[in-house]
């Protein structure tokens, strides 16, 4: 970590932006309000990471021994509990600091579908979007550009699109084109994936060169984070904090505005920042905690919060997974990222089963150095084991959708506090009938192409061994009824007109799409509509 | 198969990052004085290597040299570990056999490594001298030979997770 303690953290003055959060929403909104000439400050709770360590990363990542969290997650400042029937393992993937969770995130970055935005006038189960696939396409456009996305316009079941991506699509693995063959005998068709990694080189950054661990770090920058776009704000000029922790937003008399976030400094100095508008883009977790930490007189139940939505509809994705071994080579373990998915099972035919979004590995089983770093035998005889032990793994996995439960949601811990006395967030999880379905629903696909393969089965994660994919989503949700939802089409809560939300908090339902995409769809709406009150 | 230069520059790179040509200073590490790794430590680490490495790797030494060398004095927190983990290993065969490790015969040096033990033990940089000797010395080596193609290769992966060998070898199918 490069960040000092004494660098300057005192608040701007004249703010006319305060954003929280510099993770992809923030810097996203960041960057393109203070590129319109707006004056913009980002508070960080974390610290900015040096990227010239990203090597050592990678090798603590690679290498056993080292128990220190790879982006320093953990301890009393990261501390959750965990009290629904499904544990959370809220710290295993998300980041603080500057570029967020896109530090450690793998990169996958497909637009939902239009059936997403209309589940329940469809099929009568979850919500219906506000907005339609129609209103945020131009901002999937601009998201796409943002990232660097390498696709192809070669998936049938995507939705319309108005261009190709901006860089060509990663081509197919060899093991791609043995699924492709036992795909089309069991009728599955199958299709690129769009990355959010430069094939080719940007002015941002090289192209991709296959160190193979972009989850949980790429040390060449090809993988796209959110520190690119953080770097372009301040090149306009904003000023991104980092170590500034926002304890609450504080509102003036009337409950109608925010008047500052009050942060605390590496120094234990209390600051208030002012400005004209403040985006919260904190997360799924964090951003409704924040709201729940922000309550007052006025509202007893949190800010913003007087739908009583803020923290509930908490949603994931669910991973489902077979995988097992051929009697030949599947040449696993070359890159650290997916080059061929299908959408085929994606959208839903009736209410019976939720969205599954199916994935062909190309990382499946060990590699030869996590066989050797944990070896009993050495020389020739730990070499047989390598050449028995890898090369042969195969596997699939799928993104599987949940609906939207109140009862699912992040609240505060009413008995354990962080590092600065603030009540911890605690995580309450479940899955229902219709989700645990749709896993075994995917289990039963990947099976069948496993088979035809011809494969060896050796594991299958399904619903009783299932987990999250660290998509937090859904807990400030976006409506046009303020009693029933928190924050507007344009991101902006219902309760507070300067208070807008970026991140995938506002999905009202989560599909089964990687949700990165989309969040940054709608922070770059958001962000406009911000920039038309300025 | 002959390890070549380029082979431990490769497991530098892997280990310590990229950049190396022309490289002078330590600049990993922090706050620590350069480490040095002396002729001893070169002979141990390749006596060590000849019991890890299968027995088609040669030039063991020049490669072990080239890479631990360069690895201690770049990542001096790291190498005074290694440097450490020399001198536990080595008091340990003294006590046993009565000589230092880099002296054993090969059947002496595979059979150290199992009744210290060293094969059974968790890799642990601050831990028992066991956990040391396997952190800092054999899963280093090992790391060396396996994270980059050098090693990988004689499994059939040319382009391992840790080394940037592009985007290409994963299209291809097997040879």
């Amino acid at each position: 970590m490069s960040a000092s303690s004494s660098e300057d953290r005192t608040p701007s003055r004249n703010a006319d932006v305060c954003v929280v959060g510099a993770g992809p929403a923030g810097a996203l909104v960041a960057a393109k309000l203070s590129a319109a000439g707006h004056d913009v400050v980002v508070l960080d709770a974390g610290p900015r990471f040096d990227p010239g360590e990203h090597e050592q990363r990678m090798e603590t990542h690679l290498r056993p021994g080292k128990t220190e969290p790879l982006w320093g997650m953990g301890g009393e400042r990261d501390d959750y509990s965990t009290s629904g029937e499904q544990p959370y393992p809220l710290n295993a993937a998300r980041v603080k600091g500057i570029g967020g969770s896109t530090l450690h995130w793998q990169g996958m970055v497909m637009r939902m579908h239009e059936q997403d935005f209309r589940l329940d006038s469809e099929l009568g189960v979850a919500d219906d979007w506000p907005i339609s696939y129609d209103d945020l396409r131009p901002y999937y456009a601009a998201a796409e550009e943002a990232f660097s996305v390498a696709g192809a316009s070669d998936n049938p079941f995507a939705p319309p699109r108005e261009q190709p991506h901006p860089l060509p699509v990663f081509p197919p693995s060899y093991s791609d084109s043995l699924f492709a063959e036992a795909c089309e005998e069991v009728g599955i068709t199958t299709h690129s994936v769009p990355n959010a990694r430069n094939s080719e080189p940007t002015d941002d950054a090289s192209a991709c060169v296959g160190y193979g661990t972009c989850k949980p770090v790429c040390p060449s920058g090809a993988k796209y984070d959110a520190t690119r776009h953080i770097d372009a704000a301040e090149a306009n000029g904003a000023r991104v904090l980092d170590q500034a922790p926002v304890q609450r937003l504080e509102h003036d008399a009337d409950g109608e505005t925010v008047t500052a976030a009050v942060y605390v400094t590496p120094d234990g100095t209390d600051h208030r920042q002012t400005a004209d508008e403040f985006v919260l883009a904190t997360g799924g977790v964090e951003t409704p905690r924040l709201l729940l930490l922000s309550a007052s007189e006025q509202y007893p139940d949190g800010l913003a919060n007087s739908s009583g939505a803020v923290g509930r509809y908490f949603m994931d994705h669910l991973f489902a997974g077979v995988g097992g071994r051929l009697d030949e080579p599947t040449r696993q373990k070359h890159i650290g990222f997916n080059t061929t998915e299908s959408h085929q099972f994606y959208d839903r035919e009736d209410d019976s089963r939720s969205a599954i979004k199916l994935e062909f590995l190309n990382y499946a089983g060990p590699a030869p150095v996590d066989i050797a770093l944990g070896a009993e035998e050495f020389g020739d005889a730990l070499l047989s084991r390598i050449r028995e032990e890898y090369g042969t793994h195969i596997a699939m996995g799928a993104l599987v959708e949940q609906y939207p439960h109140p009862e699912n949601c992040i609240r505060l811990d009413p008995e354990r506090t962080d590092d600065h006395g603030n009540p911890i967030p605690d995580v309450v999880w479940s899955l229902d009938d219709r989700t645990k379905r749709t896993i075994r629903r995917a289990n039963e696909i990947q099976r069948s192409v496993l088979e035809s393969l011809g494969a060896d089965i050796d594991w299958v994660v399904g619903p009783d061994n299932t987990g999250p994919t660290y998509h937090h989503m859904g807990t400030t949700r976006m409506g046009t009824d303020p009693s029933a939802s928190v924050v507007s089409p344009d991101c902006r809560t219902h309760d507070l007109s300067n208070l807008s939300i970026a991140g995938s908090s506002t999905f009202v339902t989560g599909g089964a799409m990687n949700p990165t995409l989309t969040l940054a769809a709608l922070s770059l709406k958001a962000a406009d509509a911000v920039a038309s009150r300025l | 198969m002959e390890l070549t230069r380029r082979d431990a520059l490769t497991a530098l790179s892997a280990a310590v990052g990229g950049g190396l040509a022309g490289c002078s200073a330590p600049s990993v590490d922090s706050g620590t004085e350069p480490a040095e790794l002396d002729g001893h430590g070169v002979d141990t680490l390749a006596a060590l290597a000849a019991v890890l490495y299968p027995n088609e790797a040669e030039n063991v030494r020049g490669f072990v040299k080239e890479y631990a060398s360069e690895r201690v004095r770049r990542s001096p927190d790291h190498g005074s570990g290694v440097v450490d983990a020399i001198r536990v290993l080595d008091d340990y065969t003294e006590t046993i056999y009565g000589e230092r490790f880099a002296d054993l015969s090969l059947a002496q040096r595979r059979e150290a490594l199992q009744e210290m033990p060293i094969a059974t033990a968790d890799p642990v940089p601050d831990g028992t001298d066991q956990q040391r000797v396997r952190y800092y010395l054999v899963n280093d080596l090992l790391y060396a030979f396996y994270a980059t193609p050098t090693g990988a290769e004689l499994a059939g992966l040319e382009n391992p997770p840790g080394y940037p060998g592009g985007t290409t070898s994963y299209q291809r199918g097997p040879r």
